[in-house]
């Protein structure tokens, strides 16, 4: 599938700060591709250099061909933004945010009727079309978002953490209607800080940190690279940590990282050695598969131990 | 378009099309669905100093002329009072929809840029000047102070002073830390041009640098341009005082742009 949006060495500073330290990544066409990482790491920052609202400082930055810096107009034209902070407007209904929105994109009167009606339809807000905004809850104050941001029948959803902020009923409406959309063809450009929202909905990811790329593949493949295939949580206290540190060392496969009161024991699990079989001895010990949060953990959050 | 095409421009032209209509549309919609608690000052505040000044004080005012004083009075209301809607809207209320509301960020996500939202914001602010001037020329003329069918050019006029005001004032707000540091603004600027632009009494009255320093400030344009049309008394001078309105009005757009682009395009 064609590269939609190519990125190399982009780079973003203000003043002697660097948000975005020389990234290089490609988003194919028709996938859903996310950027992860904790506050700070520069995700809204990239998110706003391709949609043109952020100028790059240096480097590549290609949406469909055309270079953020020449064709700010028409790449936005081909974008649907749902922002991170809710910027719907309070004085307005909802079908008139919608109306005032599609204005933008210079739509035929018809169409924009009948995109309204349709986004609408999808995140499930008919009812709700003639109330004001601020009678809205937060789910459904972000689902118009999304309904907004449908209106010109983008391309490429670009989205800023979509469902921070929102109860688990509003989440898994939103995912639910993301995957609906990718798998109409629209290409989902989407960052968070949710691992298991990233699991769910992301063909492939990077993971940011201070502004560059730590790790780049499909969750599966992530994981299985930086933190195996188990992980066995041993919450033992500092005093009894000596002899299971021990038993663990010589084990080829298995790397243990120290964190308050936890030893997390990573087992990689491709010699057919299982974390059962290690058979380790405490007050409690939780065994469990190894997912996209430990990866992250492990590239942003803490050190591994004798690194 | 442009011919040619540096790597990196410090400083690109504006890039206004026409989708700062549709930024105009959108505080259209809202102040449609508001009208009737944003109607009231613009109606109620001309309305109230007509009877308080013209009316009460004026009666204790002997004029040189043979003229009333609610006469004298009403064509500066005809500009200072749109002036106070014109930099209020883009003043308070660029500011709160642009740090509030988030509503540019939104908007400029869109294929809008932000020269659009610019100019929309302006346009719309003068659209607001210009019908404030048709309410209190209804008003004026009701309390009988037209003396000239003249008058009646303020209203294709009146959109050039309040283009000019929403400019300046947008301009401010480009630099405000706060709304509340607005009040710096309206303080210093817009309330000294209420009362000082010889909209009260002449400015003939007052000694010869108050007549310099008026001649800077914007309002005395416009109340000299007004007085002219509503005494049906215009003069060549006049087209000075126009001429002074676009040259100022272009500037203050144009560093309004700029300012804008400094404070949001990050």
């Amino acid at each position: 599938m064609p590269d939609i949006i190519v990125a190399r060495d982009l780079t973003k500073r203000y003043g002697d700060f660097t948000a975005v330290d020389g990234i290089s990544f490609s988003v194919r066409a028709g996938e859903c591709f996310g950027i992860l990482g904790p506050n700070g790491a520069g995700k809204t920052t990239t998110i706003r250099m391709i949609s043109c609202v952020s100028p790059v400082t240096s480097g590549e930055l290609l949406v469909d061909g055309m270079r953020v810096q020449d064709q700010p107009r028409r790449i936005k034209s081909i974008l649907g933004v749902v922002p991170q902070e809710n910027n719907l407007d309070p004085d307005l209904t909802v079908r008139q945010n919608l109306r005032a929105y599609a204005r933008y994109f210079d739509l035929p009167r018809q169409v924009t009727e009948e995109r309204i009606e349709e986004s609408l339809a999808l995140l499930q807000l008919t009812e709700k079309r003639n109330e004001r905004i601020d009678e809205l809850s937060g789910g459904l104050k972000r689902r118009l978002t999304i309904a907004r941001g449908l209106l010109n029948a983008p391309r490429i959803m670009v989205l800023d953490e979509p469902t921070t902020g929102l109860d688990p009923q509003a989440r898994h409406l939103v995912w639910q209607k993301l995957r609906y959309l990718r798998s109409q063809g629209v290409t989902m450009l989407l960052t968070s800080h949710y691992m298991d929202e990233a699991e769910r909905l992301c063909d492939r990811i990077v993971i940011l940190h201070q502004g560059r790329i730590m790790a780049e593949g499909t969750p599966p493949d992530l994981v299985l690279r930086h933190a195996g295939r188990e992980v066995i949580e041993v919450h033992v206290g500092e005093e009894d940590r000596g002899p299971i540190l021990q038993q663990l060392a010589s084990r080829n496969g298995v790397t243990v990282e120290e964190v308050e009161d936890i030893l997390y024991v990573y087992v990689r699990g491709d010699d057919g050695l299982d974390a059962a079989s290690l058979k380790v001895d405490a007050d409690k010990v939780v065994y469990r598969r190894a997912n996209l949060e430990d990866v992250f953990l492990k590239l942003t959050g803490r050190g591994l131990a004798g690194e | 378009m442009i011919a040619v095409a540096l790597p990196r421009r410090a400083i690109a032209l504006p890039s206004v099309s026409h989708l700062a209509l549709r930024v105009w549309q959108r505080n259209r919609d809202v102040y449609f669905n508001i009208w009737r608690s944003e109607v009231v000052w613009p109606i109620v505040d001309p309305l109230i100093t007509l009877v308080a000044l013209g009316l009460g004080l004026g009666g204790f005012v002997e004029l040189p002329v043979k003229q009333s004083y609610v006469d004298y009075i009403a064509p500066g209301l005809l500009a200072v009072f749109p002036m106070w809607v014109a930099a209020g809207e883009t003043g308070w209320g660029s500011f709160f929809r642009m740090e509030n509301q988030r509503t540019y960020d939104a908007i400029v996500s869109t294929p809008a840029s932000i020269d659009d939202v610019v100019t929309g914001e302006i346009l719309w602010a003068a659209t607001r000047a210009a019908v404030s001037v048709v309410y209190i020329l209804v008003l004026v003329s009701a309390f009988g102070a037209v003396e000239s069918p003249l008058a009646v050019l303020i209203l294709p006029l009146a959109l050039l002073p309040g283009l000019m005001f929403a400019a300046i004032s947008l301009c401010y707000t480009s630099i405000a830390r706060s709304i509340s540091t607005l009040n710096y603004f309206f303080a210093a600027f817009i309330t000294p041009q209420f009362w000082l632009a010889g909209v009260f009494f002449p400015l003939d009255r007052l000694p010869e640098w108050v007549r310099v320093v008026a001649w800077f400030t914007p309002a005395s344009h416009v109340v000299n341009v007004y007085r002219g049309l509503v005494q049906g008394d215009p003069h060549w001078g006049h087209l000075g005082d126009i001429a002074w309105m676009l040259v100022v009005t272009a500037v203050a757009y144009t560093v309004a742009v700029y300012a804008m682009r400094r404070r949001l395009v990050k």
